[in-house]
């Protein structure tokens, strides 16, 4: 298999991600990886749910006095669009438009950084109101929760970034198909996760 | 000075002492050694960047058999200090530091790297495949395990050992009682192996789903294989919970958080919920490979097919999934109630069922066949009883009204022990002897092996046996000392007598590699054993590609179907092969991952940012780097071949 070959709109492949054995088992193998997040985030959904509200006593935050649902609704709204973005970039990909898969992962990656400040926006807000890492358990319980996500939302802005630099001159290949398409699914699943937050941490600490 | 302070052992001993002296020493002869023999490159371009499963493999193996001697030292210990009353060979302090690594060591450094040999070593070559689907990973998830091991070794002689146990439950191993860094050793020196070990997970499930030989769908797998399938999947599904663990106890005790305190809103049982959560899993991580083992071994000495084939896979699924939803039975007097007490203990005892068919499916491979008492045989013949005691034991346990005698009695140390030992570590010697002559191109003196064999179930059935007598009556493992009155003594002392004749059966082990790497004959064969499975159709030694054609397959059996039946396993001409390139990064990578442990230990945190970025410039410079791997042309693969087949002549 020659990775470096040139391909031309009409040759390249429907799936350029699963062409090559290596796309294959990348393919799979991210699959199993995002199995293992999943575990990930239930044990720490199941850690929170067991945490919340519990603090020393007479303490005054919890998820009613805490949270604020507008600037979460639009966080919530700007991660959602990035994975619609992200999805624009695979589309072009499958069509051979380099540029076109190149712009909207910029777009993507914007909506992530938008995202991303206004968390740190959100989690300085919260020490400043002296609800800190180690508060109490409820506080630790939600840092490492939202905080876990939004190192993974790091992690994957720091992953699409590098994957543009480097193949910015490079153009397709199905060398880096897989790399594209494992880094949008990565992307998506960190959108999946957030929804999750959304509703267990935020919309049943307030409704619920 | 204070900064040098906190790297002395805080309690220390004569022992310590002597092991600093023995580990500077050893090191020292080590390096020595290499720079006398000019090895250094051999060194660096064979093992350390190696991306070969066999070589990865067999590092494993080493590592495996390293611990189990640590770990076998530490088991010593005890069992010495127990052997009389008032006895003060330990004190309390270390009773509580060398059971903990005891048990740390003897699961995680030497029974997991000890089945992570068998997948890399086994997998390939079963499937009929060139390598694992992400060679460069695999050998990324080896140096990360085996730093993760440095890591926690260091711990007895820099700083103190974690003495917490190996379940390490909060409060104890929280910042007020346990006040040493030995509990961040804990912490962070599993958190890397662990890595690795997920990783590990992922990749073997890929290769097996995705690289096996055309012919060979799922039910047409060796059972070694399907074990190994199942026991990844248990990997992927249980380990991230220990990741997420162990983060959480580090940021208990380094950064103050109240996860598992007793005030500010913590729970300390949720630590032991998620231990077991992993944990138990865990167990059936261990065990399960060396059923396929068993199930390996068995028909090729009964001559006959593995009995009930399709019922070996569907009870490995369904172990897998009961050992998800069992871990409370690991603290069934902790205070969740009868209600959910039950519910555990039914969920608990179910496992026997399964595990019972597979016993039952042994047993009918046996029947009527023409057995032959090879020492990996005889290893496999002496699982089944043992076992199936530790198997009745472990439902007594499982009876949750009654564990409120058993907990924390050495009857539940003797039930344990009873299902590893000769569940997982007889397992584990046996494929050892079964695949030595295929690792390493001879065999081991059988009639060394059993010797072995007896004297460590000699040794076993003293050690263990009587720790059930002690444990009805009362007493509690974990203590370090009794007195004379309760009269636990003389069955102690003949466990001390037992364990000192396991030690001598680990000694002939290793006389035993040493004689027959001397004396054993080379003319040997590709298939001494007269074995049915893939990996005996190549040639010993393996070469680097494993299968010059991409073998053929038409049953479970398709090495053996081609010796008996004229099933022809190698069709069509030689092409040229494509492997993967050899590469330093996951050393150099996990050497970062090792300082970057080693740093936040001592909470250094200048190092901790600085191997920090280094971990992920590695990660960097990958996403960078553009390697395609190689190919090995016809005429070399041709000249391999004529090589190989000439020097069985």
């Amino acid at each position: 298999m020659d990775f470096n070959k040139k391909y031309t709109p009409q040759t390249w492949p429907d799936h350029p991600e699963q062409v090559t054995l290596e796309g294959k088992n990348k393919f799979l193998g991210f699959w199993l990886f995002l199995g293992g997040e999943t575990v990930l985030f239930a044990s720490l959904f199941a850690t929170y749910l067991a945490l919340k509200n519990k603090g020393p006593s007479g303490m005054e935050f919890s998820t009613n006095t805490l949270f604020e649902l507008p600037l979460v609704f639009i966080m919530t709204m700007i991660l959602l669009t990035s994975s619609l973005t992200s999805v624009y970039a695979m589309y072009h990909m499958k069509n051979h438009n380099f540029r076109g898969m190149q712009t909207w992962l910029a777009i993507t990656v914007l909506l992530g950084l938008a995202f991303l400040g206004l968390e740190i926006y959100e989690f300085n807000h919260y020490v400043h109101l002296g609800f800190h890492y180690g508060q109490s358990a409820f506080s630790s319980a939600f840092f490492t929760l939202v905080g876990t996500h939004g190192l993974h939302v790091v992690i994957g802005l720091g992953w699409i970034i590098l994957l543009m630099l480097r193949n910015a001159k490079r153009g397709f290949s199905l060398y880096n198909a897989p790399k594209y398409y494992t880094a949008s699914l990565y992307w998506h699943f960190i959108d999946v996760v957030w929804v999750f937050i959304f509703t267990v941490v935020y919309l049943m600490g307030v409704v619920g | 000075m204070d900064f040098f302070d906190r790297f002395a052992v805080p309690h220390p001993s004569f022992l310590i002492y002597a092991s600093m002296v023995g580990i500077g020493l050893t090191m020292l002869a080590i390096v020595v050694g290499i720079t006398y023999f000019k090895k250094w490159g051999y060194l660096w371009r064979e093992w350390i960047t190696t991306v070969d499963h066999k070589r990865i493999g067999i590092m494993y193996l080493l590592t495996a058999l390293l611990m189990l001697f640590r770990g076998g030292v530490d088991g010593i210990m005890m069992r010495y200090q127990l052997s009389m009353p008032e006895n003060t060979f330990l004190d309390s302090q270390h009773y509580n530091e060398v059971f903990t690594t005891h048990g740390i060591v003897m699961i995680l450094f030497m029974a997991m790297p000890f089945i992570i040999f068998f997948f890399n070593f086994l997998v390939p070559l079963q499937i009929g495949a060139r390598d694992v689907a992400f060679p460069r990973l695999n050998a990324l998830s080896f140096w990360l395990f085996f730093m993760g091991m440095g890591l926690f070794n260091l711990s007895f002689i820099i700083g103190g050992s974690p003495d917490a146990g190996w379940t390490s439950y909060f409060p104890l191993a929280g910042n007020e009682f346990s006040t040493s860094v030995g509990t961040n050793y804990y912490m962070i020196a599993i958190q890397i192996a662990g890595i690795g070990t997920l990783m590990t997970g992922i990749n073997f499930i890929t290769t097996i789903l995705k690289m096996r030989a055309p012919g060979m769908t799922l039910m047409k797998m060796p059972m070694f294989t399907w074990s190994a399938f199942i026991a990844n999947v248990i990997i992927v599904f249980a380990f991230p919970v220990l990741t997420v663990l162990l983060a959480m106890g580090t940021m208990d005790r380094l950064f103050g958080t109240n996860f598992f305190t007793t005030d500010n809103g913590g729970m300390d049982m949720l630590w032991a919920n998620l231990f077991w959560v992993w944990g138990h899993p865990e167990v059936y991580i261990l065990i399960l490979p060396a059923f396929g083992l068993y199930s390996e071994i068995i028909p090729t000495f009964a001559r006959r097919n593995l009995y009930g084939y399709k019922s070996m896979v569907a009870s490995m699924v369904v172990i897998s999934v009961l050992s998800f939803v069992v871990w409370a039975h690991h603290f069934f007097t902790m205070g969740q109630g009868p209600f959910a007490n039950s519910i555990f203990s039914i969920t608990t005892m179910a496992i026997a069922i399964p595990t019972g068919v597979k016993i039952f499916n042994w047993l009918f491979t046996l029947w009527k066949g023409k057995i032959e008492f090879t020492t990996p045989m005889l290893y496999s013949v002496l699982f089944i009883p043992l076992f199936t005691l530790g198997g009745v034991t472990g439902v007594m346990l499982a009876m949750s009204a009654a564990d409120y005698q058993y907990h924390n009695t050495m009857f539940l140390v003797a039930h344990f022990h009873n299902v590893i030992i000769p569940g997982v570590v007889y397992a584990m010697l046996a494929g050892m002897t079964f695949y030595w002559p295929k690792i390493f191109g001879f065999m081991l003196n059988e009639r060394l092996g059993k010797w072995t064999a007896w004297l460590l179930t000699i040794g076993f059935v003293l050690a263990f046996i009587p720790m059930y007598i002690t444990g009805l009556d009362g007493q509690a493992r974990r203590m370090y000392t009794y007195s004379e009155s309760t009269g636990f003594s003389l069955l102690n002392m003949v466990s001390f007598g037992g364990a000192a004749i396991m030690a001598i059966a680990f000694v002939l082990l290793v006389y035993n590699i040493y004689y027959s790497i001397r004396y054993s004959p080379r003319d040997i064969g590709n298939d001494p054993w007269d074995a049915r499975s893939l990996e005996w159709s190549t040639h010993t030694p393996i070469p680097e590609y494993n299968f010059a054609i991409t073998p053929q397959v038409a049953s479970t059996q398709a090495f053996w179907d081609s010796k008996k039946n004229g099933h022809e396993l190698f069709k069509g001409e030689i092409e040229k092969i494509h492997m993967p390139n050899n590469s330093g990064l996951p050393f150099i990578m996990s050497c970062m991952f090792f300082v970057f442990g080693f740093a936040m230990v001592f909470s250094i945190w200048p190092v901790v940012i600085v191997s920090l970025i280094g971990i992920l410039a590695c990660l960097v410079y990958r996403s960078f780097e553009q390697d395609h791997g190689r190919y090995i042309s016809v005429e070399e693969i041709k000249e391999t071949e004529t090589r190989l087949r000439g020097a069985k002549k």
